[in-house]
């Protein structure tokens, strides 16, 4: 049919007549005449719009430090002034200060001729003297706002704030606010320093997600800190790819433990623990349930229309044996493509070119169509994945998250998968995002750009979609005669209760096929000056063999659908150096705790962190590790 | 304490996005070249839209009186002839919604079937199939349509229009099924 579309393109080129050349001069003079008054009107451009106080909004919602928001503010009063030169002639006098009054009160006399034709003909108006300046633009200002399109009517844009009306009938724009958007973090405070004396042991999941790193980039590129519940450290940390060495034989996945001094504080030690997964040669057929959010929210080019270029780059890695089925969910669900074989490359391309946003939110039905699909795709030896696609903004039946989790950690143990991908940022619900992976055994990704696509469907393909090892549970347990006190760098949402660790029935994160995992804490030595907390003077004397080891590392792991897990131990080793892999880790989480403001860092800072990351870049294959340098140096100045 | 603007040096090989911002700062220099690059494609849109010449030539002057006015709030968000065609669609809906309302105010479709018949005998076959094809497009495809013939691509519609490129191949593909039944309704 690109023949009709042809036909009529050229038709429609001869068609097109050349503009009259008196009307085009004309119009262009007119244009000129209105240009020319309208600046020297002084006034502030449409306060019926707020167009000002739209942009300052936005300008203020991506600052949140102290020091952006004093940048921001000086830069909205230097484009205050370069916007209003009247501001700058009255400057000095109060009442000049005030915003200038808007129009719209007084109907506009039109003639019914110039209604009809729509032609705005400007009287002659002196320029706008000083001596008067609101009388005269004050007209001039009328005329050209009664002819007002709002672009609104196509084009969602924030609504305008309220104006306040004074006595007179005259709005005034009001004066800024700070405002926040819609993004929602989980709320958890930093793991607090522990007493080893008291709390010997401690027990988390590990978490594969790294959305938190890609929210963190997002922020720093838009020249913003990011806020700091939005930063989970590990997650950055495990945002990148180390290779750990690897396990023999056939455990799934093979744990490394080290242990050397803290960069920041010379009086406290790291424990670094990596766990690498076993990659996969063989890997059973998959299918694949999209479930895709097209709620008129994700009609934003950041969105719904990049989710289906990732998509494209997903189904490159995909095998023919491989089968992809589509369901949407946007007011209502509906599969929008029948299991399809990944080899009929066209149809599902087909389908997703289909797609399109508009209508509301309504999470939860699409989700359990999405599982149904899966379940009557999945075959013996077979896995099942649901990847729910989406701005994270689940508007109906999804209000109660508890709800929501408890759905999907039902039917977790029918073996289906769920992975979140979230897309856009402002409506991000990052905290129910992270509440479905975590209860779906999945991976949370935050993807906002096209090579954070390749990153996350293409390059780790693999691991994302092929747990090897499920409810991965870590914990430590230190000998108090050797470790004073003992500190959690990051995994605050994943901490578990001490006894959770052996009960096979407490959910925990899956290690994917070739991912490594990296937990890191802070451990002070017994007799160290860096000691916080003095001995208790009616307590008992520190138990523990002082020449034991510092502490004893446990592994829980289930092999993926076994319901009884396996335990892998051994003990914490002396202290030595990092290696190359493990200190960019720690540098990474440095970064991390340098963007939350965490305070055991001490004089350490983001030069710092630089140094110690640009030292262990190692191969940097994919130039993740230099996208990190390059966010820290970002992060330095904004902070500065 | 003067609020004058310098002027841009470079001028003709400045950048649109640059001369907008500069138009939105006040540089009259800045907007006269910006009218002068843009003029004719503007007109072309505009007489997409339309259908008619002189329903062109009198939305491309709404245009320009007003652009000084509209031109402020540009902040170089958007490529600038994105932002310029949004303006044109716009001041096209807002035209064609005060129309309406005339019509019906005054004679409704019957004045506005005069005019119709009245512009189709004057044009040349092609033309007038043309007209009378893109007329009886729904409006959200007409305009989509236009843009498209505009040798945009589908992303860049969709950035005129707000919608997403997968709206914008969707709109298209609807837009040539009418057309299609058009013509088999002509030839049969």
């Amino acid at each position: 049919m690109t023949d009709d579309l042809d036909d009529l393109r050229k038709a429609m080129k001869a068609a097109t007549p050349a503009p009259d050349a008196g009307a085009k001069a004309g119009n262009i003079a007119l244009a000129q005449k209105n240009f020319a008054n309208l600046q020297g009107s002084g006034e502030v451009t449409r306060p019926k719009s707020n167009r000002i106080w739209t942009g300052v909004k936005a300008m203020f919602s991506t600052m949140t430090t102290r020091g952006g928001l004093v940048a921001s503010t000086a830069l909205i009063a230097i484009g205050f002034v370069a916007l209003n030169p009247q501001l700058l002639e009255f400057g000095a006098q109060p009442e000049a200060v005030t915003l200038p009054a808007s129009v719209g009160s007084e109907p506009l006399e039109m003639a019914a001729e110039d209604r009809h034709t729509g032609a705005i003909v400007l009287e002659e108006t002196a320029p706008a003297t000083l001596a008067a300046p609101q009388a005269a633009s004050k007209r001039l200002q009328q005329t050209a706002e009664s002819y007002d399109w709002p672009e609104t009517r196509i084009y969602p844009q924030p609504a305008p704030r309220p104006s306040i009306v004074l006595p007179d009938g005259d709005a005034v724009a009001p004066a800024p606010v700070i405002e926040s958007d819609t993004e929602a973090f989980p709320d958890a405070a930093a793991n607090p320093l522990k007493i080893t004396a008291e709390e010997p042991v401690s027990t988390f999941s590990i978490d594969v997600d790294t959305a938190s790193y890609a929210v963190v980039r997002n922020s720093l590129m838009n020249g913003a800190l990011p806020p700091r519940a939005a930063v989970r450290v590990e997650e950055m940390v495990n945002y990148f790819p180390y290779a750990y060495p690897a396990p023999d034989g056939n455990a799934p996945f093979q744990p490394t433990v080290t242990v050397a001094e803290t960069p920041w504080n010379p009086g406290t030690q790291l424990v670094h623990i990596g766990l690498q997964g076993a990659e996969i040669t063989e890997r059973p057929p998959l299918n694949l349930v999209f479930l895709i959010d097209t709620s008129g929210s994700m009609q934003a080019a950041n969105k719904l229309p990049l989710l289906k270029q990732s998509f494209r780059l997903m189904l490159s890695q995909l095998r023919p044996k491989d089968e992809v089925s589509i369901v949407t969910y946007a007011g209502s669900a509906g599969q929008v493509l029948e299991p399809t074989a990944a080899s009929e490359r066209s149809v599902i391309l087909e389908a997703l070119d289909r797609l399109e946003a508009g209508g509301g939110t309504d999470g939860q039905a699409g989700l359990q169509q999405a599982y149904e699909v899966a379940e009557g795709m999945s075959a013996e030896g077979e896995v099942s994945r649901v990847i729910l696609a989406t701005d994270g903004d689940f508007n109906v039946g999804l209000s109660d998250p508890a709800a929501l989790t408890d759905f999907i950690a039902e039917k977790r143990e029918s073996g289906t998968y769920l992975s979140v991908l979230g897309f856009g940022r402002g409506n991000l619900d990052d905290a129910t995002m992270q509440a479905l992976a975590q209860n779906g055994n999945g991976q949370a990704a935050y993807i906002d750009t096209l090579s954070e696509a390749q990153k996350v469907l293409v390059d780790q393909l693999t691991g994302a979609l092929f747990p090897i090892a499920d409810d991965v549970k870590v914990q430590v347990e230190f000998n108090p005669a050797r470790i004073a006190e003992y500190r959690l760098i990051g995994y605050e949402t994943r901490a578990l209760r001490r006894e959770d660790f052996n009960n096979d029935r407490v959910d925990a994160g899956e290690i994917g096929a070739g991912h490594t995992v990296t937990a890191i804490y802070e451990v002070t030595p017994v007799g160290s000056d860096a000691v916080m907390s003095d001995p208790l003077r009616y307590g008992d004397a520190v138990a523990g063999d002082p020449e034991a080891e510092i502490g004893f590392l446990k592994l829980r792991y289930k092999a993926p659908g076994a319901d009884e897990s396996a335990l892998i131990e051994q003990p914490l080793p002396e202290a030595s150096s990092l290696g190359g892999e493990a200190q960019f880790a720690v540098a990474i989480a440095g970064f991390g705790q340098l963007l939350k403001g965490e305070s055991a860092l001490l004089e350490w800072g983001y030069g710092d962190a630089i140094a110690l990351a640009n030292g262990a870049k190692g191969d940097d294959p994919f130039g993740y590790r230099a996208e990190a340098v390059s966010l820290m140096r970002l992060a330095q100045s904004l902070s500065e | 304490m003067c609020a004058s603007v310098k002027p841009f040096k470079m001028r003709m090989t400045t950048d649109d996005r640059s001369l907008g911002l500069a138009a939105a700062g006040g540089d009259a220099a800045a907007f006269a070249a910006l009218l002068e690059r843009h003029y004719d494609r503007m007109f072309g849109l505009a007489f997409r839209l339309t259908g008619q010449q002189a329903e062109a030539e009198d939305l491309t002057q709404d245009i320009c009186a007003a652009l000084p006015a509209k031109i402020r709030a540009y902040r170089g968000e958007a490529a600038f002839s994105t932002w310029l065609y949004r303006v044109v669609v716009n001041a096209a809906h807002d035209r064609r919604r005060r129309q309406a309302t005339h019509r019906k105010a005054a004679q409704g479709w019957g004045d506005w079937e005069v005019n119709r018949v009245a512009a189709n005998a004057e044009a040349a076959d092609a033309q007038e199939w043309l007209q009378t094809a893109m007329a009886s497009l729904p409006e959200a495809l007409r305009d989509t349509l236009a843009l498209v013939l505009d040798d945009m691509n589908h992303a860049e519609v969709g950035a005129v229009l707000g919608i997403s490129e997968g709206t914008v191949s969707w709109r298209v593909s609807e837009a040539k099924k009418h057309l299609r039944s058009l013509k088999e309704k002509e030839t049969t």
